[in-house]
């Protein structure tokens, strides 16, 4: 191994929590170079030397690092199980506030926290009289960008999406379908490094946090599950990917008893009465 | 194994689809027309029909109306697939008795999502 791939290794896990194999030299290639020749610059290896100093540029590294793959209602069942369970739960418990707050917090260019909020627009008559806020982050500025645009190709709304959603909740114009400004204005986008605090978000009643952690080297999935878990309220929600499970990682969650999709927040024994 | 007859003018875009049809593990059938689409359906109805709009001799919304009227012809999930994108296309198939609806250029993608959607894949 090189030590200029070493050192890339490091500033990934350090700066966004990726965990990069050794084997994924040629995805380092393939996704940096575009990098090293917008930066005007020789090598690979002259990048991986600037990104200590240079905090545009590692912040564009980091960027062309992280996965990006999402579709609509992706897995289907994580969604079946918001509208059938996570949601029926939780307004049984908060009838007396009538808010919740949603969080997708790596929702690339969106996809995730749009099918959220298309449910929550079917399900607007239940909801009637309540605030639901949709908090969706993401590391990287330029998925954040075409999140909150909202235009996805024909390709995009064709992934995972029932065809008579695409007719009541998307717009053509031109080459692009664009999310409608009802279901647009559900969500508030932000920036947010899931490495760094993110208590300043507030706590949630159910974090989304799908498909990310598993690029997670261990020690950082286990401090994120940690800090989300005190981000939930008592009684929220955490949705991982299908592929994912705390198991090893964190003590603070259960399975759902209906819905092995969904983990609980497992009771604190300190806070137990008697 | 599932069946699907794909209906479409193009012998490209028939071969294209069965390919990836039978990739997904479905036994596919061809029609070349809405008109010969009916012969072949009322020979065996098939549980899904890929189904173009603008063909010759009788197009796909008015194959589909036929369909929709034959004994057996509700039960097939039929998935348009077309170039015509636009809402209103999609409203009239719909509104026909489309079950989903696939705007070309379509990639496997595209086709398994959809056939998810209708519960057949």
């Amino acid at each position: 191994m090189s030590l200029a791939f070493a050192a890339l290794q490091s500033f990934l896990l350090r700066s966004s929590g990726l965990s990069l194999d050794r084997d994924k030299q040629y995805l380092v290639e393939a996704r940096l170079m575009p990098v090293v020749q917008q930066a005007g610059l020789a090598s690979l290896n002259d990048l991986i030397a600037k990104i200590e100093t240079d905090r545009a540029l590692a912040k564009k590294v980091t960027e062309a690092m992280t996965i990006n793959e999402t579709f609509f209602f992706r897995d289907r069942q994580p969604f079946e199980g918001f509208r059938q369970v996570i949601l029926p739960e939780l307004m049984k418990a908060r009838g007396k506030t009538r808010r919740l707050r949603i969080w997708s917090a790596a929702c690339s260019t969106g996809q995730e926290p749009y099918s959220l909020a298309m449910i929550l627009d079917e399900e607007a008559r239940a909801l009637m009289g309540w605030t639901v806020e949709i908090v969706a982050s993401d590391i990287a500025d330029s998925v954040l960008k075409k999140a909150r645009e909202g235009a996805y190709t024909h390709f995009e709304v064709q992934r995972g999406m029932p065809t008579p959603h695409l007719v009541r909740y998307f717009t053509k114009r031109k080459d692009h379908w664009t999310v409608n400004q009802t279901i647009r204005a559900r969500v508030n986008f932000r920036q947010q490094n899931l490495m760094e605090d993110f208590s300043h978000l507030g706590v949630f009643d159910a974090i989304f946090c799908r498909n990310v952690l598993i690029y997670f080297a261990p020690e950082q999935k286990r401090d994120v599950l940690n800090r989300a878990a005190r981000s939930l309220a008592p009684d929220g929600y955490l949705v991982l990917g299908a592929a994912e499970s705390v198991i090893g990682h964190s003590t603070e969650f259960k399975p759902h008893d209906d819905h092995r999709a969904i983990l609980a927040r497992r009771p604190r024994p300190d806070l137990c009465s008697f | 194994m599932k069946t699907v007859l794909v209906v479409d003018d193009s012998p490209m875009i028939r071969r294209i689809a069965k390919k990836i049809l039978e990739e997904l593990n479905f036994k596919t059938g061809e029609a070349e027309d809405g008109q010969k689409a009916l012969v072949a359906v009322s020979d065996s109805m098939p549980d899904a029909i890929l189904l173009d709009w603008n063909m010759p001799v009788m197009d796909g919304l008015a194959f589909l109306v036929h369909l929709r009227q034959l004994p057996n012809g509700a039960t097939p999930k039929v998935l348009f697939c077309t170039t015509e994108s636009d809402v209103k296309h999609i409203t009239r198939a719909m509104q026909a008795g489309a079950d989903e609806y696939i705007m070309k250029p379509f990639n496997k993608q595209i086709v398994k999502s959809k056939f998810e959607e209708v519960g057949l894949c």
